[in-house]
């Protein structure tokens, strides 16, 4: 059995996910080889034939591939994992966009963000908002999944000594193109990777309230989250929901600040290893949730906790 | 320019689902349904098309049990000027639910087609990227803004770290974020008047699909509980603990 792990990367270096998804691929129990596609991505590819555990990196270094047009990278990926029984991505915005595409082209189904591996067809998923967890079984006899990354440890960046391999396919489906973007840098942690998450709701009222968790973000090396409501509203941007339709953490610390708990919201977030919420209203579902619940205003509870940390 | 937009029958977002306690499947006896709220954006989009005349047809199409039709009704009085059911038993799986909207694009020639980005039901975030890979189309994912022009249409996505915009040729498929748009609702005339409009019904045969199953569901069960909490009394019992119980902070 073989699994192809197709790399997460922003071209310069080797995402955090891709090591959550070979810990599910060896889980599997099958030789591991990673596919990184982009441009000018051979420190990528560099960093992806150190993991432990890796047998080939295969990198598809073309213009084409630059900035992951689905219609392009998944040309390449059905085409390169046409020899491999598992093709096996983490379950990213990025990688969201193209693996059912492969496994469209494949005719195959997808089994979205597994969260267990069972046996070499047997998987589980969280559905409905991941009030129940699937098991579900494929029938196919290659399998296109996405990881949940929250559900894996990472596998160690270093040990291995894959061989790099350059593949020549270039694959442009010439009907679509990268126009610009814009791309917040934070010098916090990433969200899905962060030890501890601090995350404000609509009890924020605006964005610049937001500062009141930075402080805070600062004392304890926390990535900063936020619910729908606040995205909504415009306090902070999109990439910062947590929740069934944004981001899934699983931190060791997770902080609800000003969030009812809603079940969407709850999704993103409940199996966080220790859970706080700090909400004025005491019936808040947020507190069905909570390790420790404290029934405070934001207003006062925030910067005491900070002077206090 | 024709819209063709995909809607779904789910379980209303309110609702908690469970499993079954002999774990077969979810219980799902006497829940409210609904359209899937993604969908609902999707025809939103749609119909603001319309209405800036970009858009020539809005069509609604659903995949599923006579039930369904309620879905397209409900995005008629929406704006949608007329409905296809595709009508199949209910849990198909999104690979068979793309072809049979590939089926739909061949007979209609849409120029666009709207999606949701994810059923909130089975969250799989599949279809609309299937059926561009099977239709040879461009994909809009995760839409937050889609903008047509001439023979383009130009979309900017919701991605890891912020947006990205995509220049598409046409015909394309977009599947939409929650912040594309905030939906309308329907009003009463306009709901009456979508019990009248046209809803043509297919079979899988007519589209010259064959309803594969490519996944078995073995069981379902409900997640691990967490266990009950404390209330803290204030601040310095909150650190206290974080520190000496729970000893996830120095
Ligand atoms: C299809 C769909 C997908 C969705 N996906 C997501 C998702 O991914 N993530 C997500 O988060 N939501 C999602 N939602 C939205 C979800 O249903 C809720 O509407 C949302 O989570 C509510 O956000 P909130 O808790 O910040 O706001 P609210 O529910 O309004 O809660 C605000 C809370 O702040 C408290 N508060 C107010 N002022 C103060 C104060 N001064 N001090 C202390 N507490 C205060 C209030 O008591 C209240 O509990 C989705 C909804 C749908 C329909
Ligand atoms: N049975 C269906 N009928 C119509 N549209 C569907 C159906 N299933 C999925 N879709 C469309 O595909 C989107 C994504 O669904 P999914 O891939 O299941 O998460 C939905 O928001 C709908 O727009």
């Amino acid at each position: 059995m073989s699994t192809l792990v197709i790399a997460e990367h922003d071209n310069g270096s080797l995402k955090g996910a891709t090591l959550n998804t070979v810990a599910a691929a060896q889980a599997m129990g099958a030789d591991i080889d990673i596919l990184v596609a982009g441009a000018n991505c051979g420190s990528v590819a560099e960093a992806a034939a150190a993991v432990a555990g890796v047998g080939k990196v295969l990198v598809a270094d073309n213009a084409a591939y630059e900035h992951q047009l689905a219609e392009n990278v998944s040309l390449l990926i059905a085409e390169v994992g046409a020899g491999y029984d598992n093709i096996v991505a983490p379950a990213t915005p990025n990688c969201k966009n193209f693996m059912p595409r492969v496994a469209a082209l494949l005719d195959v189904a997808q089994i979205s963000e597994i969260t267990s591996v069972e046996s070499a067809d047997t998987f589980q998923r969280p559905i409905y908002a991941g009030n129940v967890i699937a098991t579900v079984q494929s029938s196919d006899a290659k399998k296109v999944i996405t990881v949940r990354t929250t559900a894996y440890d990472a596998a160690p960046a270093e040990g291995g000594s894959a061989t790099i391999e350059a593949l020549d396919a270039v694959h442009d489906a010439g009907i679509s193109s990268f126009v610009g973007e814009e791309v917040a840098v934070s010098d916090r942690p990433e969200l899905t990777a962060a030890a501890v998450v601090i995350s404000g709701g609509r009890g924020m009222q605006n964005g610049e309230n937001f500062k009141l968790l930075d402080g805070i973000a600062d004392k304890l090396g926390a990535a900063i989250g936020a619910s729908r409501a606040a995205v909504d509203a415009g306090f902070v941007p999109n990439d910062m929901q947590v929740g069934q339709t944004g981001k899934i953490v699983a931190p060791d610390l997770y902080i609800a600040v000003g969030i009812s708990g809603a079940i969407q919201h709850l999704a993103g977030m409940k199996d966080s290893k220790v859970i706080v919420a700090i909400n004025k209203d005491e019936d808040a579902p947020i507190f069905q949730v909570a390790d420790y619940g404290l029934v405070a205003d934001l207003f006062d509870a925030l910067p005491e906790l900070e002077a206090k940390l | 320019m024709k819209v063709l937009v995909a809607v779904k029958r789910v379980v209303d977002y309110n609702v908690k689902v469970r499993a079954k306690a002999d774990g077969s499947d979810v219980d799902l006896n006497n829940v409210k349904m609904a359209i899937n709220p993604f969908c609902e954006i999707a025809v939103e989009e749609a119909v603001r098309l319309k209405e800036a005349g970009v858009a020539t047809e809005v069509i609604a199409v659903s995949v599923g049990e006579k039930s369904c039709q309620e879905q397209i009704r409900t995005a008629m009085a929406l704006g949608a000027d007329r409905g296809i059911q595709v009508e199949t038993d209910a849990g198909v799986e999104p690979l068979v639910v793309a072809k049979l909207l590939k089926g739909v694009v061949d007979k209609e020639q849409p120029q666009l087609v709207i999606l949701g980005k994810q059923s909130i039901d089975g969250d799989n975030n599949q279809t609309g990227q299937m059926l561009g890979a099977l239709a040879n189309m461009a994909q809009g994912t995760f839409a937050s803004e889609v903008v047509v022009d001439g023979d383009k249409v130009n979309v900017t996505r919701e991605v890891d770290g912020g947006l990205q915009t995509v220049s598409l040729n046409l015909p394309a498929i977009v599947t939409t974020d929650l912040r594309l748009n905030e939906p309308r609702y329907a009003s009463l005339p306009n709901i009456m008047k979508a019990k009248k409009k046209q809803l043509d019904v297919y079979s899988p045969a007519d589209l010259g699909v064959e309803v594969t199953s490519h996944l078995t569901q073995v069981k379902v069960e409900p997640p691990a509980e967490r266990k009950a909490g404390v209330k803290v009394a204030d601040v310095d019992e909150l650190i206290d603990k974080l520190k000496n119980e729970a000893k996830v902070i120095s």
